[in-house]
């Protein structure tokens, strides 16, 4: 074992386990976490629509009902849809701008550990018939103190704080990497457009989420010391709750979308075997939505009665963000149109399906944001085909797409392509099958959340047909974890580049060690590995005794300095067990605060208390500043 | 049931549906176009070779791309506008409407028709009736959770919220029956929370106007005196009024009228002798979370009593 492996090795057993901070180990942990939450809500989904196959149906009951879609829509949302592009994004980002780990390795370990507690936390009380149920927007009076009795609305706003304290972090992360990070040469005008997806979501995430922590800490507040927050009769107001959580949750939906948008922007020019066409197009595009995308959250409350000129202007901004949507999809079709013939392999398959179904979610939501026809389509069936088919369509289909591009390098070995094919169908027919009829529900006046209907609305048809396609689309996702389950020990062995991608990701070798490259490469283009002689240079002189990586400026990539980063860790674990217990109990008395906050100073002393190896390795390798100096300098000029 | 948002009662409805068909329109021709571009696109012969960048080919993709995006705007421009002169009518103040207040519940909706004149003032539950023709204002809020009036064929929803008072207008073209649900989620019934909304001619709904602000009528025989006993003996009569009766509550829908409704407990039921009898005594059965508590009754107290309420035409 080399000086290198040695260094970034984590400890083995349990404690290595539980301590690592590699953000491959801690990416792929969040993958599997945030599937087993989508697995988990789909079950939920699953009973809500064996409920509603038939009219008057009796299967569950409107106590059990209302819980099943309140923990669906607050899992697939916060513990599925935005945690699992963080995740991805916190497993691919170091690969695809060359670097070590993410910027902050013990943050990311403490974030993981926050939304795996929280989530638990959520089905635990599930379990014990005790979660939400007033919708994955918690809409104030019904959540208030007043007519949301018992602690369920208490458990969904502290859910709120695990995900968001988790987001924020993972936000952070990603920023900060991709801001000092970078390999060398790898200017922003270089920058992978997945990465660029991920740094315009982190900025959003950044903005978007201190607006429903503060809706939901008010709520927290109302509920447990009785502030008036939300209580028309005493001064407070229920828009307040709408305005403060669409402003975030409108932003949300585009924290789920945007990457998925750089998902297709890598897989489908490696497929094309072409570079994209309108590099720049695409990046102002990803930087105009997230921009947009915090004008047009009055559109979720056009049926609250506002003035009519406040209506129109959230229509023309909510129905202008299908114009940065649109140069993208352009952008897309303009490059297939001037790349090689394309092989239709699974990875290829889930974005064609993307096109397909998102194309008509995008479509409806033009519909939406017109304030005239969302009076009639507002909260009724035709939102949730909608919102199915821009979050599944537009998301889920890429991160698929994604798992079986980026499957063999992270575990070298590559997803059946057969299996890979009945999980494109059965989710591409499934899908549509279970969806398309919820439009034409919504337009005969089925609305949302209702626990039944009566035989005589004459819903029944196409509901059990909904039904059909439900089960369809979860036979798709049992094949495709049956799939990943034989892969991974049996798949085809693949190769380093098995795509013959352009992406640095790809320079690593699959599986990657915990350092990614062990000497980080230098770019010099915008598909680094499609340049002929490829690494022209590569950076060498990084400290092997600690674990270090090089810091790069932040337009020019030009190399600045060497940055040390933390060896692995049990305190972030700790500390997340401490910030749960405080969370938890928080729900029931505010004294959990104060008396929960003493086990979580313990941790964070703990956390950054100095060590003695560590520090001792550190001085052997900390220079005077000149010697340093001198020392990039050197590195600069042996770059070309 | 009437809720189909496409079968037009009215005249807002019915530009809502055109401004729907357009909007469906434009969006199909819009998928079409963009799907076969994407067909044509992944048709490319085996062994083609990727454009350079340079190449007229890139250039021609370039170009395409500005021309879409051109006319992405101008669809967008025309489908905002045709949303803005769609609403204007919409949202327009109605000349000399019928002004009626509804106040929603958990799970039921309360209706008092406004007039200068306090005696004329009509109340009732879960029942709109409106004459052909003249606009309806509804002056809507809730009393506990956000509800929402959506009534499909007539016009869009608007929600009734606490500590608000919001604004809808209906016209019906013609007479007939349709039906208004709650859109906005509230709690455990939230299925089930309609209104049997009835348009009448102009001289229909002035009989029927007259008939709901008499009072309750009188027991004309020995069994229905027993039944209206029996009711004022009960609870029933602390959240619900019948008017000429000493039943005064108004936490309940009033029941004045009861018998000439077409359903029970805001649509939960059609409204007959045999389905009253089973709410009565099993509210929580039929609906269950709603706030009304079962009655315990003989079989002979519940059959007088229903007998009475069949009465209250």
């Amino acid at each position: 074992m080399s000086r290198i492996d040695d260094t970034w090795a984590d400890k083995p057993g349990l404690v290595g386990w539980l301590s690592t901070v590699d953000h491959k180990r801690i990416g792929i942990r969040f993958v599997v976490t945030t599937l087993a939450f989508f697995v988990f809500a789909g079950l939920l989904a699953a009973v809500m629509r064996v409920q509603l196959a038939r009219p008057d149906n009796h299967v569950v009951g409107p106590d059990t009902y209302n819980q099943l879609f309140s923990v669906h829509g607050s899992m697939m949302m916060f513990l599925f849809a935005v945690p699992v592009m963080e995740a991805i994004a916190l497993y691919l980002v170091p690969l695809m701008v060359g670097t070590r780990n993410v910027a902050f390795p013990r943050l990311n370990a403490y974030s993981y550990w926050l939304l795996l507690f929280g989530g638990l936390m959520l089905i635990f009380v599930f379990v014990i018939d005790s979660a939400p149920d007033a919708g994955w927007f918690n809409y104030v009076p019904l959540s208030g103190p007043e007519f949301g009795p018992g602690k369920r609305s208490d458990f969904w706003a502290q859910l709120i704080t695990f995900t968001e304290v988790s987001g924020l972090i993972g936000a952070v992360n990603i920023i900060t990497t991709v801001f000092k990070l970078r390999a060398p040469g790898m200017t922003l005008a270089r920058l992978p457009l997945f990465v660029w997806a991920m740094l315009a979501t982190a900025f959003m995430i950044l903005f978007a989420m201190p607006s429903v922590m503060l809706a939901s800490t008010f709520l927290i507040t109302d509920r447990l010391v009785t502030t008036q927050f939300f209580n028309p009769a005493e001064g407070g107001d229920v828009l307040l709750w709408q305005h403060l959580f669409w402003f975030f949750g409108h932003p949300e939906v585009y924290f789920i979308f945007v990457p998925a948008l750089g998902v297709i922007s890598q897989i489908l020019p490696t497929f094309a075997r072409r570079r994209i066409v309108g590099y720049v197009a695409m990046v102002v595009a990803l930087v105009t939505i997230a921009f947009l995308s915090f004008g047009l959250w009055v559109h979720h409350m056009f049926a609250t009665g506002l003035p009519p000129l406040g209506m129109s202007f959230f229509t023309a901004a909510s129905i202008m963000i299908a114009l940065p949507t649109g140069l993208q999809i352009f952008c897309w079709i303009a490059t297939l149109a001037t790349g090689e013939k394309v092989r239709f392999a699974a990875p290829f398959l889930f974005i064609i399906g993307f096109f397909f179904i998102f194309i008509i979610g995008g479509l409806t939501g033009v519909m939406l944001g017109s304030s005239t026809l969302d009076s009639q389509l507002h909260d009724s069936y035709f939102v949730v085909a909608h919102l199915h088919y821009v979050l599944i369509g537009g998301a889920v289909f890429p991160l698929f797409g994604g798992f079986y591009y980026w499957f063999p390098k992270v575990t070298g070995r590559r997803l059946s392509e057969r299996a890979g094919r009945w999980n494109f169908w059965l989710f591409f027919i499934g899908f549509n099958v279970a969806f398309f009829p919820m439009h034409i529900l919504g337009l005969e006046g089925m609305p949302r959340r209702i626990y039944t209907y009566p035989a005589a609305a004459g819903w029944s048809g196409l509901n059990l047909l909904s039904t059909i396609g439900a089960f369809t689309v979860a036979l798709s996702v049992l094949v495709f974890f049956v799939n990943v389950w034989r892969s991974r020990r049996a798949g085809e062995l693949a190769p380093d580049n098995v795509w013959g991608a352009s992406g640095l990701e790809w320079a690593a070798p699959s599986p990657p060690p915990p350092y990614n490259f062990e000497r980080i490469p230098a770019v010099r283009s915008r598909d680094p590995l499609w340049e002929p002689g490829f690494p022209a240079a590569e950076v060498v002189g990084l400290p092997d005794i600690v674990r270090s990586t090089l810091v790069t400026r932040l337009h020019d990539a030009e190399p600045d300095h060497i940055a040390i980063l933390p060896d692995a860790s049990i305190w972030p674990f700790l500390a997340a067990l401490a910030t749960t217990i405080m969370f938890i109990w928080s729900v029931f008395t505010p004294w959990g605060l104060t008396w929960g906050a003493i086990p979580l100073t313990i941790t964070l002393i703990g956390w950054f208390w100095p060590k003695k190896d560590e520090t001792r390795r550190t001085c052997a390798v900390e220079v005077k500043p000149d010697a340093g100096d001198a020392r990039v300098h050197q590195l600069r000029e042996a770059l070309p | 049931m009437n809720t189909n948002a496409l079968l037009s009662g009215g005249p807002l409805s019915a530009e809502i549906g055109q401004l729907f068909w357009i909007f469906v329109g434009i969006a199909a021709a819009v998928y079409v176009v963009v799907l076969a571009f994407l067909v044509v696109s992944l048709r490319r012969r085996e062994g083609a070779r990727a454009a350079p960048p340079d190449s007229p080919a890139a250039r021609h993709a370039v170009r395409a791309i500005g021309i879409a995006v051109g006319l992405t705007t101008v669809i967008l421009v025309v489908l905002a506008l045709s949303d803005f002169f769609a609403n204007r009518v919409i949202a327009a103040t109605p000349e000399n409407p019928l002004r009626v207040r509804v106040t929603a519940h958990q799970w039921w909706w309360e209706i008092e028709y406004v007039d200068a004149d306090p005696t004329r003032r009509v109340r009732t539950a879960n029942e709109l009736h409106l004459p052909v023709g003249r606009p309806v204002q509804l002056e809507m809020t809730a009393d506990d959770v956000i509800h929402s009036f959506w009534a499909p064929e007539l016009n869009g929803k608007k929600d009734l919220l606490p500590g608000y008072t919001t604004r809808l207008t209906l016209v019906a073209a013609r007479a007939g029956d349709y039906t208004a649900e709650c859109a906005e989620f509230c709690g455990f019934q939230h299925a089930n929370m309609r209104v049997a909304i009835v348009a009448h001619d102009p001289q229909d709904f002035a009989r029927w106007y007259d008939a709901q602000l008499t009072p309750a009528a009188e027991p004309v025989s020995p069994e229905l005196q027993r039944g209206r006993d029996v009711l004022l003996g009960s609870t029933c009569v602390m959240c619900h009024n019948i008017t000429g009766t000493d039943a005064s509550g108004v936490t309940g829908p009033d029941l004045t009228h009861l018998a000439s409704r077409r359903w029970i407990a805001a649509g939960a039921l059609p409204n007959d002798a045999a389905r009253l009898a089973a709410w009565i005594s099993d509210p929580q059965g039929i609906k269950p979370g709603t706030h009304m508590p079962a009655t315990r009754l003989d079989a002979d107290d519940l059959a007088v009593l229903t007998h009475y309420l069949t009465s209250l035409r």
